[in-house]
């Protein structure tokens, strides 16, 4: 279906003003644009082909970082693997860390507006969390700040929150303010493994009751055996690591430390992502469905990872024909609802041929179709590819 | 316009008085008992925490359910008369200030726990539950975090609107980390749920957007939050040095060091002398702050970080620690602190609070700047803040009605100091009324034509507490289609952005 590449336009605008006198332009001329930072994540409907692409590269500046303040404040374009690499060197970080994609190109600006995450989010929150200003490029050809760039601030609506999570439908997220985190000193792992989802379930719920403090708590589900992750960091993690491994054995898992676990948990990151002709569906449960969610894993042929605490995770579905996606995932969704599975990468058919959002026509979507239409009357930004068409 | 001049119309330009029929109406609704009209109850509800303004509605009704919320809203829709939402009355920035002859709700009666889920980690509310009643609820296991000082009073749906905080949020973070579901009206009458239990419902983070829109994109009728396991254990401590300056550098250095403290607060001499007097708990009064540091967690992490934070104190000259030795006198340590804005009259007759927030590695210069106004102006101001985030909250202490006028200008120029500092004007009171002139220091017009923008998709006609956060009353466009004007464009009351 794709048009070759030279057929459609691409700009990279260098300034926030330039994003958004070109989203003017376009809306003027009823253009849509395809606002993207390095494309690791096609998710939503396919949408119809743009006839320009907006992207991100010339706006790759660390703005600022303000040590002593612990934020930051980045251009969209810049890779978040870069950043981090800047930010290790004065002993701080930002604490997201979802799947980079290929070559590590993901970038902040897309992050936020994917509101993807990775393990650290247990402790640390989702992108919404951590942002604490915008500066948003409009297709009305203005460019507008919202929040600010210190960690506490109510002074004006939260357009922040707003743009993380809105798939470019409203604007380009042209800078942001993030708070940032000191590296923990150490780092340990306690891992407790189980082929019953029941008692896996349990034993992760243990943990999330527990007064220990994690830096992330993880599940996994795969070939009939699960393992709960609970990692640690700060002054004492070992002997957080060692309660935390009493405790799962008390919970009737086989425990254990790890002591090299930056495997684990990377794996853990990576199975957010699809193998090519397969599909992950994120399901935003409750941590009481965890046992079911993972039986529907296993009944689908597929895996899961997920956030234990928090009721995320990701179902992968292996390649197939996409018609048997289709059909998986509609299964997946029937045996978890009316929690929310979302289809993140997937094949362009399986993304037609289902809605990869799941949501209903309900008075929320009315509202959300409103506020599109306050920021992006023409639809010209990003057009079709989010919630009910947006 | 120049954004700095008073608005062209006042904020709260008085509608006519309610008609017998939406009165008829709104008693149907409610009951008759649950319709205030008399002079004398209106009064009641004229001012919020912040006494300084005061506007008589037409009339205060106490719904008692979602349903009544609703046909309350779709009355006031009807008849095109505009409404405030209310919870305890306790904000402090004006944002529960009435419009006049306009309909205040009052959350009070809707006092119910709707659901305990601890297997899930959440508590399910009517928005007039007290924040301390959601601890309780879901204590001795879990807690809320937000904790604002007036938690034993204020509500959840206050709190919602306001996005409040408290001690504990440097680590634990605000009200907006901690929502997960809300059911809303809007101000035509549509009922609407958002999020849920679960985390991540697809779409646009409406929820983000409603917590912290000060009652102006609708009313909540049920909040579900997320509640989290209480700590092993908690640590507390008071660290005195000569000068709020050092205190200041020991924050930073605990900060980047990697010690996130449940809560790290400093009260400066002037406060010191104010609260202990009200408390007496033994703070020495000849110092020039006082830094309470609380780390709380696992045992074993915080026994660890317990003597690192002691050392960089001494490293930074405090002058004396004090260990809370047991929770009686951690309790006592607590009430000093949280008594400061009350042990106030003590020294003054008047003050006025304010909520500006600043970097943490500018603390020593605004408060010089501080200082410098503090003299320029012949008034004392008191300094006690939430250190570990920046959030001043500088009392301007003053006797008498006949230094009130000056005493704002001086918080006002406090505040200024805050922005030209690359903060905020306010950390957790909101802007409400009483900070939404300072509102175009921090933002410039196509800032504030975006917010309209959130604004008009949820509450076109602007009847939800209209007046409040935006600088200068705005009128929606229509969207899309063509260019209609508004009666009061079209009567020169208002103008279009």
């Amino acid at each position: 279906m794709a048009h070759p590449a030279n057929t459609i336009r691409s700009e990279a605008p260098a300034t926030a003003l330039d994003a958004a006198e070109l989203l003017h332009a376009c809306a003027l001329e009823r253009t849509a644009v395809r606002i993207a930072g390095s494309g690791t994540k096609a998710w939503g409907y396919p949408g119809a082909e743009p006839a320009l692409r907006l992207q991100t590269t010339a706006l790759q500046a660390i703005v600022e970082h303000n040590e002593g303040d612990l934020t930051a404040v980045l251009q969209p374009g810049v890779a978040l693997g870069e950043l981090d690499d800047v930010l290790a060197a004065a002993g701080q970080m930002l604490a997201l860390d979802p799947p980079l994609g290929a070559q590590d190109k993901a970038t902040v600006g897309g992050v936020i507006a994917a509101a993807d995450s990775g393990p650290l989010r247990h402790r640390y929150g989702a992108p919404r969390d951590l942002v604490l200003g915008v500066t948003v490029a409009l297709s009305d050809g203005t460019v507008a700040h919202a929040g600010g760039k210190v960690i506490k601030n109510v002074a004006g609506y939260d357009l922040a929150k707003l743009f993380s999570g809105s798939f470019g439908t409203l604007g380009l997220i042209a800078e942001v303010a993030m708070r940032l985190h000191p590296r923990p000193r150490s780092q340990a792992t306690a891992t407790g493994t189980t082929d019953d989802p029941a008692t896996l379930a349990t034993a992760a719920g243990v943990l999330a009751h527990s007064s220990l403090e994690l830096q992330s708590l993880d599940v996994r589900w795969r070939s009939s055996l699960g393992m709960v992750l609970a990692r640690f960091g700060g002054v004492a993690a070992g002997d957080q690591a060692a309660a935390a491994r009493r405790l799962l054995s008390r919970a009737g898992v086989q425990a254990a430390a790890v002591e090299d676990d930056e495997p684990l948990w990377e794996a853990q990151r990576a199975a957010q992502r699809s193998a090519e002709g397969g599909a992950i569906v994120r399901v935003s449960g409750r941590p009481s469905q965890l046992a079911d969610a993972c039986v529907a894993a296993q009944v689908a042929g597929g895996s899961l990872v997920g956030r234990a605490a928090l009721g995320v995770s990701w179902i992968a579905l292996p390649a197939a024909a996409p018609g048997e996606l289709v059909t998986s995932i509609a299964r997946v969704r029937k045996v978890l609802a009316p929690s929310p599975c979302v289809v993140l990468d997937a094949p362009a058919y399986v993304r037609t041929h289902l809605d990869p959002w799941d949501h209903p026509e309900d008075a929320a979507l009315v509202l959300m179709r409103r506020v599109k239409a306050r920021f992006d009357p023409t639809a010209t930004c990003n057009p079709a590819i989010f919630v009910g068409g947006i | 316009m120049n954004q700095s001049q008073p608005p062209t119309v006042p904020a709260d330009a008085a509608p006519p008085p309610l008609t017998p029929a939406l009165l008829a109406r709104l008693q149907a609704v409610c009951g008759h008992d649950h319709v205030y009209t008399d002079a004398d109850q209106l009064r009641t509800y004229e001012s919020d925490g912040l006494l300084q303004y005061r506007a008589t509605p037409g009339a205060v009704v106490l719904p008692a359910s979602a349903a009544e919320v609703r046909d309350v809203v779709r009355a006031c829709s009807d008849a095109g008369i505009p409404w405030v939402a209310r919870g305890a009355g306790s904000g402090l920035s004006g944002g529960a200030l009435p419009v006049a002859q306009g309909v205040l709700i009052a959350l009070t009666r809707m006092r119910a726990v709707l659901e305990v889920d601890l297997p899930n980690q959440r508590i399910v509310v009517q928005p007039g539950v007290t924040n301390t009643e959601v601890s309780l609820a879901v204590g001795p296991t879990h807690f809320y975090p937000p904790d604002p000082s007036s938690q034993i009073v204020c509500s959840i749906g206050g709190n919602v609107a306001e996005n409040s905080g408290g001690a504990h949020c440097f680590k634990y973070g605000f009200t907006t980390n901690y929502v997960t579901g809300l059911e809303i009206v809007l101000a035509d009458g549509a009922v609407v749920t958002l999020g849920g239990k679960e985390l991540d419902h697809p779409g646009y983070d409406l929820l983000g957007a409603f917590v912290g829109s000060e009652g102006t994109l609708g009313i909540c009728t049920s909040v579900t939050l997320r509640v989290i396991p209480v700590p092993e254990a908690i640590k507390t401590m008071v660290a005195f040095f000569d000068t709020t300056a050092q205190a200041g550098e020991a924050v930073s250095e605990i900060v980047s060091g990697g010690v996130i403290p449940g809560a790290i607060e400093m009260m400066d001499n002037l406060t010191i002398q104010a609260a202990e007097q009200a408390v007496g708990a033994g703070f020495p009064t000849d110092v020039g702050a006082a830094l309470i540091i609380e780390l709380d967690g696992s045992r074993v992490e915080c026994e660890a970080c317990f003597d690192d934070v002691v050392a960089i104190c001494e490293r930074n000259g405090a002058i004396g620690i004090r260990i809370a030795e047991d929770e009686a006198d951690r309790a006592l340590i607590w009430r000093t602190r949280k008594a400061a804005f009350a042990a106030m009259g003590r020294i003054a007759s008047n003050y006025y609070v304010q909520d500006g927030v600043i970097p943490r590695t500018k603390l020593p210069e605004v408060l010089a700047r501080i200082e410098q106004l503090s003299d320029e102006y012949g008034m004392r101001v008191a300094n006690v803040f939430h250190a570990g985030d920046g959030n001043l909250h500088p009392l301007v202490l003053y006797d008498g009605e006949a230094e009130a006028a000056g005493a704002e200008e001086l918080a006002g120029r406090i505040v200024e100091a805050c922005v030209d500092a690359g903060g905020s004007i306010t950390g957790e009171h909101g802007v409400g009324v009483d900070k939404k002139r300072y509102m175009p220091r921090m933002f410039e017009e196509p800032d504030l034509a975006a917010f309209q923008m959130l604004r008009c998709a949820f509450d076109p006609r602007g009847l939800a507490n209209p007046g409040k956060v935006m600088p200068t009353p705005r009128l929606c466009g229509e969207v899309p289609g063509p260019y209609r004007r508004h009666p009061l464009e079209r009567d020169g009351v208002a103008e279009r952005f």
